[in-house]
């Protein structure tokens, strides 16, 4: 079920400002895509409008094409909110809803979206997700808590478990782990490399480990000075992109001489 | 290199350069406060009038306290002393009409109130024949809960609209000021609007209890709207974007999550905007009249309520006027403070909760 997209000159704008210029690239389904680069680069700006997250910040707009499974997610006739169940996000600080246990907390996707479910359906899914998240065994006593009663790590993968529970095709991930610490930051990566077989995945990290250790493909956002708008300088297999980048500027990234 | 070694030789001053200082007894404040009343006390038998002992009282304890703690503890102690008496100071000064308000009208009042007092209305009630608040606790109950009625769907869906959908636009930004101007409404006016509005509408001598709800609303509807607005900003962006993000739609984000989350606070607005309208005595004056007997019906005759009850009772100058009056003022008070209690109660249980 998982999907590959088709991203051609992408031009990402708030308001009159052009954040994000000229992206092209090809994102592989059931595979890890890492974004690295500076603070304020774009890579987020990039990644929330992936599943049209972008235009919720008033004045936000996006042009160019996004093509998922042969359907442009920027056509007028496509509804944002059909595409966002489709490709779920999470975000850089956990944020589970306040109001809600644990137990809802997963189930927010498919009740906020009026799904009428079986007592026995819903418990399935919230096992099965939380299994997923990696969280299960964790809280598997403590279902009616509230969420935000959870450490920072296991709020972090509540949120993962959320994400799924709506079985999305592509999963957004904004510096998940920036928040964590290395143990709750090991799990996610572990969980990550098994989300891979089910899931496209897209991850944007500061930490150059870690796309190393996680992603398939690494894409390199740069600025060309401040001011100017973020593009893509590079978007190459991992492997090689950490090893014999085409770009000296990416070379220079990675080896940590400027950035 | 050499700038990560450590200073090989420090001075003696700083090797010994001691952390603790001088400081006053725990008791230092207290003890001098004592004092201080000690000596107010002593001007007072001394024949210097009240108000001036309690000055001379307060300012020998600003004088005394930080020169005391100068000596002793040095000028940034003693600063950090005299701003700590000040704050407790204000505080002690907004306590007394606070205290003595309540004190007044429960010294006043509870002689009256009794089960009579409660359950009679003033029907047919001369000399000194026993009467009740009964009708103007009802219409005062009813005409409030009218005004509540009204104004929270406006108020609220007002809130919700300046802040998840106008986004600072024009017309979010000129309801924002529209709201701001009617908080200023004198409440009298709102009356004269009211009464103005009901003659226009139905015939001139039409007086009931909704007219009065109406000019309630008016005083309320800002109120109930500027604190949704603060409540609703509260619940972080973070939520409406997780939201977002699940597929979830625009209104059934506001309903299930943004709304469950301010839920406790936009209760706590409701109640206090009640607590502001329940005393309201003018505008009902106006619109809703003055009666002697139970009206249960909003849509049409006069209704009493508590503090046109009040007013009337204190204007007859008789002194059993004045004892109803301050029984009305307590049941009045009482009623205010068990809707505070009940709206803390209810934001208790909503609250978003950890652990």
């Amino acid at each position: 079920m998982a999907k590959s997209i088709d991203v051609s000159d992408l031009n990402i704008y708030y308001g009159d400002f052009l954040a994000v210029e000229g992206v092209n690239m090809t994102i592989k389904a059931r595979s890890v895509t890492a974004f690295i680069g500076p603070s304020g680069c774009g890579k987020s700006t990039f990644l929330r409008s992936l599943n049209r997250m972008h235009e919720v910040i008033p004045g936000a707009r996006v042009e160019g094409k996004i093509v998922v499974d042969g359907q442009s997610l920027y056509d007028p006739a496509i509804d944002p909110v059909a595409v966002r169940r489709q490709i779920g996000m999470v975000f850089q600080r956990p944020n589970p809803f306040p109001t809600m246990s644990i137990y809802d907390n997963v189930l927010a996707g498919n009740r906020l979206n009026s799904k009428r479910m079986k007592k026995s359906e819903a418990d399935s899914i919230v096992e099965k997700s939380l299994r997923g998240a990696n969280l299960w065994n964790e809280v598997k006593d403590r279902l009616g808590k509230p969420g935000m009663g959870l450490s920072g790590g296991q709020q972090q993968r509540l949120c993962i478990a959320r994400a799924i529970a709506v079985e999305p095709q592509v999963l957004l991930m904004d510096e998940p782990c920036s928040a964590l610490d290395p143990i709750s930051t090991s799990a996610i990566e572990d969980l990550i490399h098994e989300l891979k077989s089910e899931y496209t995945i897209v991850i944007v990290t500061h930490n150059m480990q870690q796309a190393a250790r996680v992603s398939d493909d690494t894409g390199f956002f740069n600025l060309k000075a401040a001011g100017q708008p973020g593009h893509l300088v590079e978007f190459n297999a991992t492997k090689k992109m950490f090893s014999n980048p085409d770009e000296p500027s990416t070379e220079a990234y990675i080896s940590g001489r400027f950035g | 290199m050499s700038t990560l070694q450590a200073p090989q030789a420090p001075g003696p001053s700083a090797l010994h350069a001691s952390l603790a200082r001088p400081r006053l007894p725990r008791w230092a404040p207290a003890g001098l406060g004592l004092i201080v009343i000690g000596l107010a006390a002593l001007l007072l038998v001394l024949g210097v009038g009240f108000g001036g002992s309690v000055a001379l009282g307060a300012l020998t304890y600003l004088v005394l306290l930080p020169t005391w703690s100068a000596v002793v503890e040095g000028s940034r102690a003693a600063v950090d002393r005299l701003v700590t008496s000040l704050v407790w100071g204000a505080f002690a000064v907004a306590m007394i009409p606070l205290v003595w308000l309540l004190w007044t009208a429960i010294d006043r009042g509870s002689s009256t109130i009794n089960l009579e007092f409660l359950t009679f209305e003033m029907r047919n009630v001369i000399g000194d024949m026993q009467g009740g608040i009964y009708h103007a606790l009802i219409g005062t109950l009813l005409v409030t809960l009218t005004a509540a009625v009204i104004s929270v769907p406006i108020g609220v869906f007002t809130a919700i609209y300046v802040v998840e959908y106008g986004k600072k636009n024009r017309l979010s930004r000129l309801v924002t000021f529209l709201v701001d101007v009617m908080t200023g409404i004198p409440s009298i006016v709102a009356g004269l609007f009211a009464l103005a509005l009901f003659v226009l509408l139905v015939d001139p001598a039409y007086r009931s209890g909704f007219a009065g709800s109406v000019a309630l609303s008016l005083l309320m509807i800002p109120t109930v709207v500027r604190s949704t607005e603060e409540m609703l900003r509260l619940v972080p962006e973070d939520l409406r974007e997780a939201s977002y993000a699940l597929g979830v739609p625009k209104w059934r984000t506001i309903t299930k999550v943004v709304l469950p989350t301010a839920f406790g606070g936009i209760v706590t607005g409701v109640v206090l905007a009640v607590s502001r309208v329940i005393g309201e005595t003018a505008p009902l004056l106006i619109v809703a009249g003055v009666a002697d007997s139970v009206n249960t019906n909003v849509f049409s005759e006069r209704m009493q309520t508590l503090p046109v009850f009040i007013y009337y009772q204190y204007g007859l100058a008789t002194d059993k006027g004045r004892a109803y009056a301050w029984g009305g003022a307590l049941v009045l008070i009482l009623l205010v403070m068990l809707l505070n209690l009940g709206a803390r109660v209810i934001g208790r249980i909503f609250a978003p909760k950890k652990g």
